[in-house]
Protein backbone atom coordinates (compact mmCIF):
# COMPACT_ATOMS: atom_id res chain seq x y z
CA UNK A 1 0.00 0.00 0.00
CA UNK A 2 1.26 3.45 -0.88
CA UNK A 3 0.80 6.36 1.48
CA UNK A 4 1.21 10.03 0.48
CA UNK A 5 2.63 12.36 3.09
CA UNK A 6 0.69 15.41 2.03
CA UNK A 7 2.74 17.71 4.21
CA UNK A 8 5.79 16.76 2.11
CA UNK A 9 4.24 16.43 -1.36
CA UNK A 10 4.56 19.49 -3.61
CA UNK A 11 2.08 18.07 -6.18
CA UNK A 12 4.54 18.02 -9.04
CA UNK A 13 3.28 14.96 -10.92
CA UNK A 14 6.68 13.29 -11.29
CA UNK A 15 5.39 10.07 -9.70
CA UNK A 16 2.29 10.05 -11.91
CA UNK A 17 4.39 9.90 -15.07
CA UNK A 18 6.23 6.72 -14.05
CA UNK A 19 3.41 4.65 -12.59
CA UNK A 20 3.03 1.73 -15.00
CA UNK A 21 -0.54 1.08 -13.88
CA UNK A 22 -1.97 4.57 -14.03
CA UNK A 23 -2.80 4.31 -10.34
CA UNK A 24 -1.77 7.84 -9.43
CA UNK A 25 -3.47 11.04 -10.34
CA UNK A 26 -2.67 14.61 -9.57
CA UNK A 27 -5.98 16.26 -8.80
CA UNK A 28 -5.03 19.92 -8.68
CA UNK A 29 -3.09 20.26 -5.41
CA UNK A 30 -3.29 16.74 -4.09
CA UNK A 31 -2.29 13.31 -5.21
CA UNK A 32 -4.89 10.60 -5.48
CA UNK A 33 -4.04 6.88 -5.35
CA UNK A 34 -6.27 4.22 -6.81
CA UNK A 35 -5.53 1.36 -4.43
CA UNK A 36 -7.25 -1.12 -6.72
CA UNK A 37 -4.99 -0.28 -9.64
CA UNK A 38 -1.75 -0.05 -7.62
CA UNK A 39 0.49 -3.12 -7.86
CA UNK A 40 2.85 -2.03 -5.10
CA UNK A 41 5.84 -1.92 -7.43
CA UNK A 42 7.39 0.94 -5.45
CA UNK A 43 8.59 2.90 -8.48
CA UNK A 44 6.77 6.07 -7.44
CA UNK A 45 8.31 5.86 -3.96
CA UNK A 46 11.78 5.84 -5.49
CA UNK A 47 11.40 8.73 -7.91
CA UNK A 48 9.60 11.25 -5.70
CA UNK A 49 12.04 14.19 -5.47
CA UNK A 50 10.93 15.03 -1.94
CA UNK A 51 10.32 11.61 -0.42
CA UNK A 52 6.60 12.18 0.02
CA UNK A 53 5.57 8.60 -0.74
CA UNK A 54 5.88 5.61 1.52
CA UNK A 55 5.27 1.93 0.85
CA UNK A 56 3.30 0.47 3.78
CA UNK A 57 2.92 -3.19 4.50
CA UNK B 1 -23.19 26.95 -21.41
CA UNK B 2 -21.58 25.73 -24.61
CA UNK B 3 -21.12 21.95 -24.63
CA UNK B 4 -19.82 21.44 -28.14
CA UNK B 5 -16.63 22.75 -29.68
CA UNK B 6 -14.52 22.14 -32.74
CA UNK B 7 -11.50 21.65 -30.50
CA UNK B 8 -11.03 20.74 -26.82
CA UNK B 9 -7.58 21.38 -25.35
CA UNK B 10 -6.75 19.57 -22.11
CA UNK B 11 -4.07 21.48 -20.18
CA UNK B 12 -3.16 25.16 -20.02
CA UNK B 13 0.66 25.02 -20.19
CA UNK B 14 2.59 26.49 -23.13
CA UNK B 15 1.70 23.56 -25.41
CA UNK B 16 -2.03 23.78 -24.74
CA UNK B 17 -2.10 27.56 -24.88
CA UNK B 18 -0.29 27.64 -28.22
CA UNK B 19 -2.50 24.95 -29.71
CA UNK B 20 -5.64 26.77 -28.52
CA UNK B 21 -4.37 30.08 -29.86
CA UNK B 22 -3.56 28.59 -33.27
CA UNK B 23 -6.95 26.89 -33.69
CA UNK B 24 -8.81 29.99 -32.50
CA UNK B 25 -6.90 32.23 -34.91
CA UNK B 26 -8.04 29.99 -37.74
CA UNK B 27 -11.62 30.56 -36.70
CA UNK B 28 -12.41 27.29 -34.91
CA UNK B 29 -14.33 27.18 -31.65
CA UNK B 30 -11.96 26.12 -28.88
CA UNK B 31 -12.25 25.29 -25.19
CA UNK B 32 -9.05 25.15 -23.15
CA UNK B 33 -9.51 23.43 -19.83
CA UNK B 34 -6.96 23.60 -17.00
CA UNK B 35 -7.31 21.67 -13.77
CA UNK B 36 -5.31 24.04 -11.60
CA UNK B 37 -6.89 27.18 -10.17
CA UNK B 38 -4.17 29.42 -11.64
CA UNK B 39 -2.36 29.12 -14.95
CA UNK B 40 1.38 28.61 -14.50
CA UNK B 41 1.39 28.05 -10.75
CA UNK B 42 3.01 26.26 -9.06
CA UNK B 43 5.92 26.57 -11.47
CA UNK B 44 7.61 23.33 -12.52
CA UNK B 45 10.53 24.73 -14.43
CA UNK B 46 13.98 26.31 -14.28
CA UNK B 47 12.64 28.77 -16.85
CA UNK B 48 15.59 28.87 -19.24
CA UNK B 49 14.98 29.14 -22.97
CA UNK B 50 17.24 29.81 -25.96
CA UNK B 51 16.83 33.24 -27.53
CA UNK B 52 16.75 32.12 -31.16
CA UNK B 53 14.30 29.34 -30.38
CA UNK B 54 12.02 31.69 -28.51
CA UNK B 55 12.13 34.31 -31.27
CA UNK B 56 10.80 31.72 -33.69
CA UNK B 57 7.44 32.14 -31.97
CA UNK B 58 7.32 35.24 -29.84
CA UNK B 59 8.76 38.65 -29.27
CA UNK B 60 9.60 38.51 -25.59
CA UNK B 61 7.78 40.94 -23.31
CA UNK B 62 9.71 42.65 -20.54
CA UNK B 63 7.34 41.18 -17.97
CA UNK B 64 8.29 37.61 -18.93
CA UNK B 65 12.02 38.03 -18.99
CA UNK B 66 13.66 37.81 -15.60
CA UNK B 67 17.20 37.77 -16.96
CA UNK B 68 19.13 37.78 -20.22
CA UNK B 69 21.88 35.20 -20.39
CA UNK B 70 25.15 35.94 -22.15
CA UNK B 71 27.21 32.90 -21.30
CA UNK B 72 27.08 29.46 -19.78
CA UNK B 73 29.59 27.82 -17.45
CA UNK B 74 30.00 24.09 -17.23
CA UNK B 75 31.67 23.04 -14.00
CA UNK B 76 33.45 19.68 -13.98
CA UNK B 77 33.50 17.41 -10.92
CA UNK B 78 37.07 18.56 -10.18
CA UNK B 79 35.91 22.17 -10.07
CA UNK B 80 37.34 23.17 -13.45
CA UNK B 81 35.06 25.66 -15.21
CA UNK B 82 34.57 25.68 -18.93
CA UNK B 83 33.09 28.92 -20.19
CA UNK B 84 30.84 28.85 -23.20
CA UNK B 85 30.78 32.28 -24.74
CA UNK B 86 27.92 33.22 -27.06
CA UNK B 87 29.42 31.82 -30.27
CA UNK B 88 30.18 28.55 -28.53
CA UNK B 89 27.08 28.28 -26.42
CA UNK B 90 24.78 28.51 -29.43
CA UNK B 91 21.15 28.54 -28.49
CA UNK B 92 21.92 28.11 -24.81
CA UNK B 93 22.34 31.86 -24.75
CA UNK B 94 18.93 32.98 -23.84
CA UNK B 95 16.40 34.14 -21.36
CA UNK B 96 15.38 33.07 -17.93
CA UNK B 97 11.64 33.61 -17.91
CA UNK B 98 9.02 34.31 -15.31
CA UNK B 99 6.89 31.30 -16.20
CA UNK B 100 4.02 32.41 -13.99
CA UNK B 101 3.67 35.52 -16.13
CA UNK B 102 4.67 33.86 -19.40
CA UNK B 103 2.23 30.93 -19.15
CA UNK B 104 -0.60 33.24 -18.18
CA UNK B 105 0.10 35.58 -21.09
CA UNK B 106 0.06 32.67 -23.52
CA UNK B 107 -3.38 31.65 -22.28
CA UNK B 108 -4.48 35.26 -22.54
CA UNK B 109 -3.34 35.25 -26.15
CA UNK B 110 -5.44 32.15 -26.77
CA UNK B 111 -8.41 33.80 -25.10
CA UNK B 112 -7.76 36.98 -27.10
CA UNK B 113 -7.87 34.93 -30.27
CA UNK B 114 -11.31 33.67 -29.28
CA UNK B 115 -10.73 30.48 -27.27
CA UNK B 116 -12.89 29.84 -24.22
CA UNK B 117 -10.90 29.07 -21.07
CA UNK B 118 -11.82 27.28 -17.87
CA UNK B 119 -9.65 26.85 -14.81
CA UNK B 120 -10.01 24.43 -11.92
CA UNK B 121 -11.73 22.19 -14.41
CA UNK B 122 -10.19 18.77 -14.85
CA UNK B 123 -10.68 16.34 -17.69
CA UNK B 124 -11.58 13.13 -15.85
CA UNK B 125 -12.04 10.86 -18.85
CA UNK B 126 -12.36 10.97 -22.60
CA UNK B 127 -15.69 10.38 -24.31
CA UNK B 128 -14.95 7.24 -26.35
CA UNK B 129 -17.32 6.08 -29.06
CA UNK B 130 -16.42 3.16 -31.34
CA UNK B 131 -12.80 3.49 -30.27
CA UNK B 132 -12.67 7.17 -31.16
CA UNK B 133 -12.22 10.20 -28.95
CA UNK B 134 -15.24 12.51 -29.06
CA UNK B 135 -14.30 15.01 -26.36
CA UNK B 136 -14.06 14.64 -22.61
CA UNK B 137 -15.91 14.54 -19.37
CA UNK B 138 -14.88 17.50 -17.26
CA UNK B 139 -15.17 18.03 -13.54
CA UNK B 140 -15.68 21.62 -12.52
CA UNK B 141 -16.22 22.46 -8.88
CA UNK B 142 -17.42 18.95 -8.14
CA UNK B 143 -19.94 18.61 -10.94
CA UNK B 144 -19.24 16.71 -14.11
CA UNK B 145 -20.43 17.33 -17.64
CA UNK B 146 -19.58 16.33 -21.19
CA UNK B 147 -17.80 18.53 -23.68
CA UNK B 148 -18.00 17.12 -27.19
CA UNK B 149 -15.35 18.09 -29.70
CA UNK B 150 -14.29 17.12 -33.21
CA UNK B 151 -10.67 17.16 -32.16
CA UNK B 152 -9.15 16.80 -28.69
CA UNK B 153 -5.62 17.94 -27.84
CA UNK B 154 -3.84 16.25 -24.95
CA UNK B 155 -1.55 18.97 -23.58
CA UNK B 156 -1.60 17.67 -20.03
CA UNK B 157 2.09 17.83 -19.28
CA UNK B 158 4.45 15.39 -17.61
CA UNK B 159 1.66 13.84 -15.51
CA UNK B 160 -0.40 13.21 -18.65
CA UNK B 161 -3.20 10.73 -18.11
CA UNK B 162 -5.56 11.72 -20.88
CA UNK B 163 -3.78 9.85 -23.68
CA UNK B 164 -3.46 6.79 -21.45
CA UNK B 165 -7.22 6.82 -20.95
CA UNK B 166 -7.53 6.92 -24.74
CA UNK B 167 -5.35 3.82 -25.00
CA UNK B 168 -1.87 5.29 -25.58
CA UNK B 169 0.76 4.10 -23.11
CA UNK B 170 2.54 7.20 -21.83
CA UNK B 171 4.44 5.63 -18.92
CA UNK B 172 7.93 7.07 -18.56
CA UNK B 173 10.46 4.31 -17.71
CA UNK B 174 11.61 5.19 -14.23
CA UNK B 175 15.29 5.37 -15.13
CA UNK B 176 14.25 7.91 -17.75
CA UNK B 177 12.54 10.39 -15.52
CA UNK B 178 14.80 13.17 -14.36
CA UNK B 179 13.56 13.84 -10.85
CA UNK B 180 14.13 17.43 -9.76
CA UNK B 181 14.04 19.82 -6.85
CA UNK B 182 14.69 23.54 -7.09
CA UNK B 183 14.76 26.58 -4.85
CA UNK B 184 14.17 30.11 -5.98
CA UNK B 185 16.84 31.81 -3.90
CA UNK B 186 17.63 35.36 -3.06
CA UNK B 187 20.68 37.00 -1.47
CA UNK B 188 23.15 34.80 -3.32
CA UNK B 189 26.35 35.85 -5.02
CA UNK B 190 26.02 34.92 -8.67
CA UNK B 191 26.77 36.30 -12.12
CA UNK B 192 23.35 37.64 -13.16
CA UNK B 193 24.08 37.02 -16.85
CA UNK B 194 25.52 33.51 -16.76
CA UNK B 195 23.94 30.11 -16.29
CA UNK B 196 25.96 27.50 -14.40
CA UNK B 197 25.74 23.75 -14.94
CA UNK B 198 27.55 21.51 -12.43
CA UNK B 199 28.04 17.87 -13.35
CA UNK B 200 29.33 14.98 -11.28
CA UNK B 201 28.17 11.79 -9.68
CA UNK B 202 28.55 13.14 -6.17
CA UNK B 203 26.41 16.21 -6.73
CA UNK B 204 23.88 15.05 -9.34
CA UNK B 205 24.16 11.44 -10.55
CA UNK B 206 22.69 11.09 -14.04
CA UNK B 207 21.84 14.77 -14.17
CA UNK B 208 23.18 18.16 -13.21
CA UNK B 209 22.87 21.08 -10.83
CA UNK B 210 21.80 24.37 -12.40
CA UNK B 211 21.94 27.99 -11.39
CA UNK B 212 19.70 30.08 -13.62
CA UNK B 213 19.78 33.76 -12.61
CA UNK B 214 16.56 35.75 -12.34
CA UNK B 215 18.12 39.08 -11.52
CA UNK B 216 20.68 40.50 -9.16
CA UNK B 217 21.42 37.95 -6.42
CA UNK B 218 18.34 35.91 -7.36
CA UNK B 219 18.35 32.55 -9.11
CA UNK B 220 16.68 29.22 -9.65
CA UNK B 221 19.04 26.77 -8.01
CA UNK B 222 18.07 23.21 -8.75
CA UNK B 223 19.14 19.65 -9.20
CA UNK B 224 17.90 16.85 -11.42
CA UNK B 225 19.03 13.24 -11.06
CA UNK B 226 18.15 10.03 -12.86
CA UNK B 227 15.05 8.36 -11.42
CA UNK B 228 16.98 5.16 -10.77
CA UNK B 229 19.56 7.07 -8.71
CA UNK B 230 17.06 8.48 -6.26
CA UNK B 231 17.08 6.82 -2.82
CA UNK B 232 16.12 7.72 0.72
CA UNK B 233 18.68 10.27 1.93
CA UNK B 234 19.83 10.79 -1.65
CA UNK B 235 16.80 12.25 -3.29
CA UNK B 236 16.90 15.43 -5.39
CA UNK B 237 15.95 17.54 -2.39
CA UNK B 238 18.85 16.02 -0.38
CA UNK B 239 21.35 16.77 -3.16
CA UNK B 240 19.94 20.28 -3.42
CA UNK B 241 20.16 20.92 0.31
CA UNK B 242 23.79 19.78 0.35
CA UNK B 243 24.67 21.96 -2.65
CA UNK B 244 23.00 25.00 -1.16
CA UNK B 245 24.53 24.49 2.30
CA UNK B 246 27.96 24.38 0.71
CA UNK B 247 27.61 27.14 -1.87
CA UNK B 248 24.95 29.52 -0.60
CA UNK B 249 24.81 29.11 3.19
CA UNK B 250 23.40 32.63 3.61
CA UNK B 251 20.94 32.53 0.73
CA UNK B 252 17.23 32.64 1.41
CA UNK B 253 14.78 30.31 -0.22
CA UNK B 254 11.55 31.94 -1.31
CA UNK B 255 10.05 29.09 -3.32
CA UNK B 256 10.31 25.30 -3.41
CA UNK B 257 9.77 23.62 -6.75
CA UNK B 258 9.59 19.89 -7.40
CA UNK B 259 9.11 18.18 -10.70
CA UNK B 260 9.90 15.48 -13.19
CA UNK B 261 11.16 15.80 -16.74
CA UNK B 262 10.98 12.86 -19.09
CA UNK B 263 14.30 12.09 -20.78
CA UNK B 264 12.99 9.07 -22.68
CA UNK B 265 12.25 8.72 -26.39
CA UNK B 266 9.12 10.56 -27.55
CA UNK B 267 5.86 8.58 -27.75
CA UNK B 268 6.02 6.23 -30.72
CA UNK B 269 2.89 7.85 -32.15
CA UNK B 270 1.47 11.24 -31.16
CA UNK B 271 -1.91 11.04 -32.93
CA UNK B 272 -4.98 8.83 -32.78
CA UNK B 273 -8.46 9.21 -34.24
CA UNK B 274 -9.56 12.75 -33.26
CA UNK B 275 -6.64 13.09 -30.82
CA UNK B 276 -3.30 14.91 -30.95
CA UNK B 277 -0.71 14.78 -28.17
CA UNK B 278 1.52 17.82 -27.65
CA UNK B 279 4.29 19.10 -25.36
CA UNK B 280 5.50 17.14 -22.34
CA UNK B 281 2.55 14.76 -22.71
CA UNK B 282 4.13 13.59 -25.99
CA UNK B 283 7.47 13.17 -24.15
CA UNK B 284 9.23 15.70 -26.35
CA UNK B 285 11.31 17.44 -23.69
CA UNK B 286 15.03 17.37 -24.46
CA UNK B 287 16.60 14.19 -23.02
CA UNK B 288 19.94 15.90 -22.42
CA UNK B 289 18.99 19.31 -21.06
CA UNK B 290 15.46 18.65 -19.83
CA UNK B 291 14.26 21.73 -21.70
CA UNK B 292 10.70 21.49 -22.96
CA UNK B 293 9.36 25.03 -23.41
CA UNK B 294 10.42 25.26 -27.04
CA UNK B 295 9.09 21.78 -27.81
CA UNK B 296 5.78 22.67 -26.17
CA UNK B 297 5.38 25.84 -28.25
CA UNK B 298 6.48 24.09 -31.43
CA UNK B 299 4.25 21.04 -31.11
CA UNK B 300 1.32 23.13 -29.85
CA UNK B 301 1.44 25.40 -32.87
CA UNK B 302 2.05 22.57 -35.31
CA UNK B 303 -0.91 20.63 -33.93
CA UNK B 304 -2.99 23.76 -34.49
CA UNK B 305 -1.85 24.04 -38.10
CA UNK B 306 -2.24 20.39 -39.05
CA UNK B 307 -5.42 19.94 -36.98
CA UNK B 308 -7.04 22.97 -38.63
CA UNK B 309 -6.47 21.51 -42.07
CA UNK B 310 -7.92 18.20 -40.95
CA UNK B 311 -11.02 19.96 -39.57
CA UNK B 312 -11.36 21.92 -42.77
CA UNK B 313 -11.32 18.69 -44.78
CA UNK B 314 -13.75 17.03 -42.38
CA UNK B 315 -11.34 14.18 -41.67
CA UNK B 316 -9.66 14.00 -38.26
CA UNK B 317 -8.72 10.34 -38.41
CA UNK B 318 -5.27 9.34 -37.20
CA UNK B 319 -4.28 9.03 -40.85
CA UNK B 320 -5.31 12.62 -41.58
CA UNK B 321 -3.51 13.86 -38.45
CA UNK B 322 -0.34 11.92 -39.17
CA UNK B 323 1.44 14.85 -40.88
CA UNK B 324 1.67 16.39 -37.40
CA UNK B 325 3.64 13.38 -36.15
CA UNK B 326 5.89 13.07 -39.18
CA UNK B 327 6.55 16.82 -39.42
CA UNK B 328 7.81 17.27 -35.87
CA UNK B 329 9.89 14.08 -36.09
CA UNK B 330 11.74 15.31 -39.17
CA UNK B 331 12.03 18.89 -37.90
CA UNK B 332 14.91 20.52 -36.07
CA UNK B 333 13.20 19.46 -32.85
CA UNK B 334 12.84 15.81 -33.81
CA UNK B 335 16.44 15.57 -34.90
CA UNK B 336 17.72 17.30 -31.78
CA UNK B 337 15.70 14.94 -29.59
CA UNK B 338 17.12 11.90 -31.36
CA UNK B 339 20.69 13.13 -31.17
CA UNK B 340 20.47 14.33 -27.58
CA UNK B 341 18.91 11.03 -26.54
CA UNK B 342 22.03 9.24 -27.77
CA UNK B 343 24.31 11.72 -26.03
CA UNK B 344 22.31 11.41 -22.83
CA UNK B 345 22.65 7.63 -22.88
CA UNK B 346 26.42 8.08 -22.92
CA UNK B 347 26.47 10.97 -20.46
CA UNK B 348 24.60 9.12 -17.71
CA UNK B 349 27.13 6.29 -17.78
CA UNK B 350 30.16 8.51 -17.31
CA UNK B 351 32.11 8.49 -14.10
CA UNK B 352 33.68 11.66 -12.75
CA UNK B 353 37.01 10.89 -14.36
CA UNK B 354 35.35 10.72 -17.80
CA UNK B 355 33.48 13.94 -17.15
CA UNK B 356 36.63 15.76 -16.07
CA UNK B 357 38.51 14.50 -19.12
CA UNK B 358 35.79 15.55 -21.53
CA UNK B 359 35.28 19.01 -20.11
CA UNK B 360 39.02 19.67 -20.03
CA UNK B 361 39.51 18.55 -23.61
CA UNK B 362 36.51 20.46 -24.96
CA UNK B 363 37.64 23.65 -23.28
CA UNK B 364 40.94 23.43 -25.18
CA UNK B 365 39.23 23.11 -28.53
CA UNK B 366 39.56 25.80 -31.10
CA UNK B 367 36.39 27.81 -31.66
CA UNK B 368 36.45 27.39 -35.43
CA UNK B 369 36.37 23.61 -34.99
CA UNK B 370 33.29 23.80 -32.90
CA UNK B 371 30.78 21.69 -34.76
CA UNK B 372 29.23 18.63 -33.22
CA UNK B 373 30.93 15.95 -35.26
CA UNK B 374 34.35 17.49 -34.69
CA UNK B 375 33.48 17.79 -31.06
CA UNK B 376 32.71 14.10 -30.80
CA UNK B 377 35.77 13.09 -32.79
CA UNK B 378 38.04 15.18 -30.60
CA UNK B 379 36.46 13.91 -27.44
CA UNK B 380 36.96 10.36 -28.56
CA UNK B 381 40.57 10.83 -29.67
CA UNK B 382 41.36 12.71 -26.47
CA UNK B 383 39.60 10.10 -24.33
CA UNK B 384 39.86 6.66 -25.91
CA UNK B 385 38.40 5.14 -22.75
CA UNK B 386 35.12 6.81 -23.51
CA UNK B 387 35.09 5.29 -26.97
CA UNK B 388 35.54 1.88 -25.36
CA UNK B 389 32.68 2.56 -23.00
CA UNK B 390 30.40 3.43 -25.86
CA UNK B 391 31.20 0.23 -27.70
CA UNK B 392 31.15 -0.05 -31.45
CA UNK B 393 27.41 0.00 -31.86
CA UNK B 394 27.02 2.91 -29.47
CA UNK B 395 29.71 4.82 -31.26
CA UNK B 396 28.09 4.29 -34.61
CA UNK B 397 24.64 5.41 -33.54
CA UNK B 398 26.29 8.33 -31.78
CA UNK B 399 28.10 9.53 -34.87
CA UNK B 400 25.21 8.71 -37.20
CA UNK B 401 22.97 10.89 -35.17
CA UNK B 402 24.84 14.05 -36.17
C1 LIG C 1 12.42 21.18 -12.42
C2 LIG C 1 12.16 21.43 -13.86
C3 LIG C 1 12.97 22.32 -14.56
C4 LIG C 1 12.74 22.58 -15.91
N1 LIG C 1 13.51 23.52 -16.52
C5 LIG C 1 13.27 23.84 -17.81
C6 LIG C 1 14.03 24.88 -18.45
O1 LIG C 1 14.88 25.53 -17.83
N2 LIG C 1 13.76 25.15 -19.74
C7 LIG C 1 12.80 24.47 -20.45
O2 LIG C 1 12.62 24.75 -21.64
N3 LIG C 1 12.06 23.52 -19.87
C8 LIG C 1 12.26 23.18 -18.56
N4 LIG C 1 11.50 22.22 -17.95
C9 LIG C 1 10.45 21.54 -18.75
C10 LIG C 1 9.24 22.45 -18.94
O3 LIG C 1 8.78 22.93 -17.71
C11 LIG C 1 8.13 21.67 -19.65
O4 LIG C 1 8.68 21.01 -20.77
C12 LIG C 1 6.97 22.55 -20.11
O5 LIG C 1 6.29 23.11 -19.04
C13 LIG C 1 6.02 21.70 -20.93
O6 LIG C 1 4.87 22.42 -21.27
P1 LIG C 1 3.48 21.67 -21.47
O7 LIG C 1 2.53 22.71 -21.88
O8 LIG C 1 3.68 20.49 -22.33
O9 LIG C 1 3.13 21.07 -20.04
P2 LIG C 1 2.85 21.82 -18.65
O10 LIG C 1 3.50 23.14 -18.61
O11 LIG C 1 3.19 20.84 -17.59
O12 LIG C 1 1.28 22.05 -18.68
C14 LIG C 1 0.37 20.99 -18.57
C15 LIG C 1 -0.88 21.51 -17.92
O13 LIG C 1 -1.92 20.55 -18.03
C16 LIG C 1 -2.68 20.56 -16.85
N5 LIG C 1 -3.40 19.28 -16.74
C17 LIG C 1 -2.87 18.05 -16.53
N6 LIG C 1 -3.83 17.11 -16.53
C18 LIG C 1 -5.01 17.76 -16.73
C19 LIG C 1 -6.37 17.32 -16.82
N7 LIG C 1 -6.70 16.02 -16.70
N8 LIG C 1 -7.33 18.25 -17.02
C20 LIG C 1 -6.99 19.58 -17.15
N9 LIG C 1 -5.73 20.04 -17.07
C21 LIG C 1 -4.73 19.15 -16.87
C22 LIG C 1 -1.63 20.77 -15.78
O14 LIG C 1 -2.21 21.27 -14.58
C23 LIG C 1 -0.70 21.78 -16.44
O15 LIG C 1 -1.04 23.10 -16.17
C24 LIG C 1 11.69 21.92 -16.59
C25 LIG C 1 10.89 21.01 -15.91
C26 LIG C 1 11.11 20.77 -14.56
C27 LIG C 1 10.23 19.81 -13.84
S1 LIG D 1 6.48 12.94 -6.98
FE1 LIG D 1 6.34 13.30 -4.78
S2 LIG D 1 6.08 15.52 -4.57
FE2 LIG D 1 5.63 15.01 -6.70
S3 LIG D 1 3.39 14.66 -6.75
FE3 LIG D 1 4.35 12.65 -6.44
S4 LIG D 1 4.36 12.41 -4.20
FE4 LIG D 1 4.03 14.59 -4.60
S1 LIG E 1 3.58 1.49 -6.25
FE1 LIG E 1 3.77 1.21 -8.50
S2 LIG E 1 1.67 0.75 -9.17
FE2 LIG E 1 1.50 1.60 -7.10
S3 LIG E 1 1.14 3.78 -7.40
FE3 LIG E 1 3.37 3.52 -7.17
S4 LIG E 1 4.14 3.30 -9.23
FE4 LIG E 1 1.93 2.96 -9.35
Amino acid sequence: MIKVHREICAYCGCCVSVCPDGALELVDAYLDIDMNACKDCGICVRVCPLGALEAKK
Amino acid sequence: MKREYDVLVVGGGPAGAFAAKTFAEKGYTVLLTEKRPAIGAPVRCAEGVGKTLMHEFLKPEDSWVAAEIEKANIIAPDGFTMELEPEKAGSEVGYVLNRKVFDRDLVWMAAGAGADVQVKTRAVSPIMEKGEVKGAILNQGGSTYEIRAGLTIAADGVESKFSRWCGVDTTVPFREIETCAQYLMTGIDIDPNATDFFVGNLIAPGGYVWIFPKGDKIANVGVGIGGDRSKPGNRPVDYLNRFVAKNFPNGKTIELIAGGVSVCQPLSCTVANNLMIVGDAARVSDPLTGGGIYAALYTGQLAGDVGSKALENGDTSSHALMPYDSTWRSSYLGKALERNYQIKEVFIKMNDEDLNAIIHSVSKMNLTDFNTLNLIKSIISANPKIAIKLGKAGLKSFIDSF
